[in-house]
């Protein structure tokens, strides 16, 4: 049976006088993975905003079939505290999201992206490319069946991005993903289905 | 329970933001400090005990009100409500951290005002101190969420006290009359009341403020 | 229609209240400002109220036509708020000679509140509009409301200490003529306030349509 997790008809969003999405249609199914490509100000980011629940759309409808705590999102901003350390910041989003074995899995993430020597400085001393790392493991923390990604290549150095490519090549077929991206090319292996805003 | 534990996350947060910056604590007691100078020379004459009392709580009404606009700074930074948001957590739990964390360092600065006050004012009696207690309760709670609605202004820190001060003003009539009447009973019950009141409206719709 | 019987009740309001309303042992004429004062008054408050239950409608339903109605609907009673203020003044004056008497429990009253609700638009105006706008907007009108009768009984407490100089406007006792005097006065002012809340509704109606129709243009085009 298909699962959609995601549907959105004639999805619009206006801020304002300033209109950013209008007429936006969207399927989801379990295991999809769904590309939006367009270009800067198309409303990428409002959409994915819609899509995660942290924005409500002023037309159109949503239906999201993941709860909150199954839902995974990465913005443009990593959602860290800059004056806490990496290890505070997770520990506070695995308590919040009652993450099982908090601590080995904050462990095995930090790790993972290379974040584990530096754990115990503060977020303000890291390096852009770091943060986002650092951001990457928030999402992960929780092991959501959703996962919303806002440009996640656009603040990683090369040894993010291609810590990126394996997570995403790893979880591909367990997890349903949304993606936006400037380099849809980057992201064809993983799969091709687009979703082209004007 | 969960519930609980959420909000005992969210507080230790907060605690360990403020411990780190250093800056609202060291910054209230300092400007309690300075206000209370500027009374003794902006009231000619001795201040009667009943002007005084007013004093007392004018002062720690804005001192409270230059910590309330410091609480959601760190959230309103690169959006990090946006995380908390996010989280399955009740919404109603980042206010209630938050107030707690508020009430900590208002606590703080209050354990310097109110001995820095009886040396160059007056006493400060039993009632006097419970109606401290009482009143940073309501404080807290109700400028912490206006605080909340505030930083999603384009105005900001010059929406706090115009939103704060009118839903003061019960706050301040209960806070002075416990310290000036004979029997402070009825108006400590005021204050237990709105606590409890504007405490029930705040919990219950602070969900409504940061999420759309 | 609506506007012409609020012209006719506020001008029969008026005839009453200056011609038939009997003169008053005390005060004499100026006890006359009353029968607006007391029914501006609480027009102000059924509109504050009127504001918050479209708030709440708002939050709770999503009805999407309440933020608009519970925003006009604080507007007018800022409006009134305004005259109840001024009336209050005026009467003031005439009866003590003073132009502010702190001892008027509910003047301070609506001191109160007018400074809350002009809050009310500084805090509207300094958001997009959007759901954020109507959702901030409604949770704070709904503490406007619960802060009416709280802030009414801390006036009355705080009687005892700040031991205002007592003068009281008087009203007159009621009875005959003054009591149709009054009735026709309040249902005149409510209807007033209702006209004024339908013309703004519709003009603010009218500017999201206009706006609706530009952005349709821009579509097409």
């Amino acid at each position: 049976m298909l699962v959609r997790v995601l549907t959105a008809r004639r999805l619009g969003k206006r801020y304002g006088d300033r209109r950013v999405l209008r007429g936006v249609d969207l399927e989801l199914p379990r295991g999809g993975f769904l590309v939006v490509t367009g270009p800067n100000g198309s409303g990428k980011t409002t959409l994915l905003r819609i899509c995660a629940g942290l924005a409500v759309p002023s037309e159109g409808t949503i239906e999201r079939e993941p709860r909150r705590a199954e839902i995974g999102y990465l913005g443009h901003e990593p959602l860290v505290y800059r004056e806490l350390t990496a290890l505070e910041n997770l520990d506070l989003y695995g308590r919040l999201y009652r993450v099982a074995e908090r601590r080995e899995r904050i462990g095995m993430l930090l790790e993972r992206f290379g974040l584990w020597d530096v754990r115990h400085e503060r977020v303000a001393s890291y390096s852009r490319g770091m943060t986002q790392r650092l951001a990457l493991c928030r999402v992960l923390l929780h092991e959501p069946a959703l996962l919303v990604l806002d440009e996640p290549y656009t603040a990683l150095d090369d040894a993010g991005a291609e810590l990126l490519d394996g997570q995403l090549g790893e979880l591909r077929h367990e997890r349903t993903f949304l993606v936006s991206t400037h380099e849809p090319a980057r992201l064809e292996p993983l799969g091709s289905a687009r979703l082209a805003l004007a | 329970m969960n519930y609980v534990r959420d909000v005992g996350a969210l507080a230790r947060k907060d605690l360990l933001l403020e411990l780190r910056a250093r800056d609202t604590l060291p910054a209230m007691v300092l400007f309690v400090a300075a206000v209370f100078v500027v009374f003794h020379f902006a009231l000619p004459g001795s201040p009667s005990r009943l002007a005084a009392s007013g004093l007392l709580w004018v002062a720690i009404l804005f001192t409270a009100l230059l910590g309330l606009g410091r609480a959601f700074v760190p959230e309103r930074e690169q959006r990090v409500l946006d995380g908390l948001v996010l989280a399955p957590c009740d919404r109603s739990a980042i206010w209630l951290a938050k107030s707690l964390a508020t009430l900590a360092f208002l606590v703080a600065a209050e354990v310097v005002a109110l001995p820095l006050y009886a040396l160059f004012f007056h006493r400060v009696g039993g009632a006097t101190v419970l109606a401290v207690v009482l009143a940073d309760l309501g404080i807290c709670a109700v400028g912490t969420f206006l605080g909340a609605m505030a930083v999603a202004t384009r105005a900001r820190d010059l929406l706090l006290p115009l939103l704060f001060l009118p839903l003061a003003v019960p706050i301040v009539v209960g806070a002075v009359g416990a310290s000036v009447v004979h029997s402070p009973g009825r108006y400590l019950g005021f204050l237990g009341l709105y606590d409890l009141l504007f405490a029930v409206i705040c919990w219950a719709s602070f969900e409504y403020v940061v999420a759309e | 229609m609506l506007a012409a019987s609020s012209l006719v009740l506020v001008t029969a309001a008026l005839a009453l209240v200056f011609f038939v309303a009997p003169n008053d042992a005390n005060q004499g004429f100026s006890q006359r400002i009353f029968y607006f004062h007391v029914s501006i008054a609480f027009t102000a408050y059924a509109c504050f109220a009127g504001g918050a239950w479209n708030a709440l409608r708002h939050l709770w339903k999503r009805n999407p036509r309440s933020d608009l109605r519970s925003y006009v609907c604080i507007h007018q009673g800022l409006i009134f708020g305004t005259l109840v203020l001024l009336t209050g003044s005026i009467w003031a004056k005439i009866s003590w000679g003073h132009w502010w008497l702190w001892s008027e429990d509910e003047l301070v009253l609506f001191l109160v509140l007018y400074l809350f609700y002009c809050a009310y638009f500084m805090l509207r105006y300094s958001v997009e509009p959007g759901p954020q706008r109507a959702n901030l907007s409604a949770v704070y009108a709904l503490f406007g409301v619960v802060l009416i009768p709280v802030s009414f009984a801390a006036i009355r407490l705080a009687k005892t200490f700040t031991h205002p100089e007592v003068f009281t406007l008087h009203g007159p006792n009621f009875g005959g003529w003054i009591l149709v005097t009054y009735c026709v006065a309040q249902v005149a002012m409510l209807v007033l306030a209702y006209t004024l809340y339908r013309v703004e509704l519709a003009g603010k109606r009218l500017d999201l349509r206009l706006r609706e129709l530009r952005e349709l243009k821009e579509v097409l085009a």
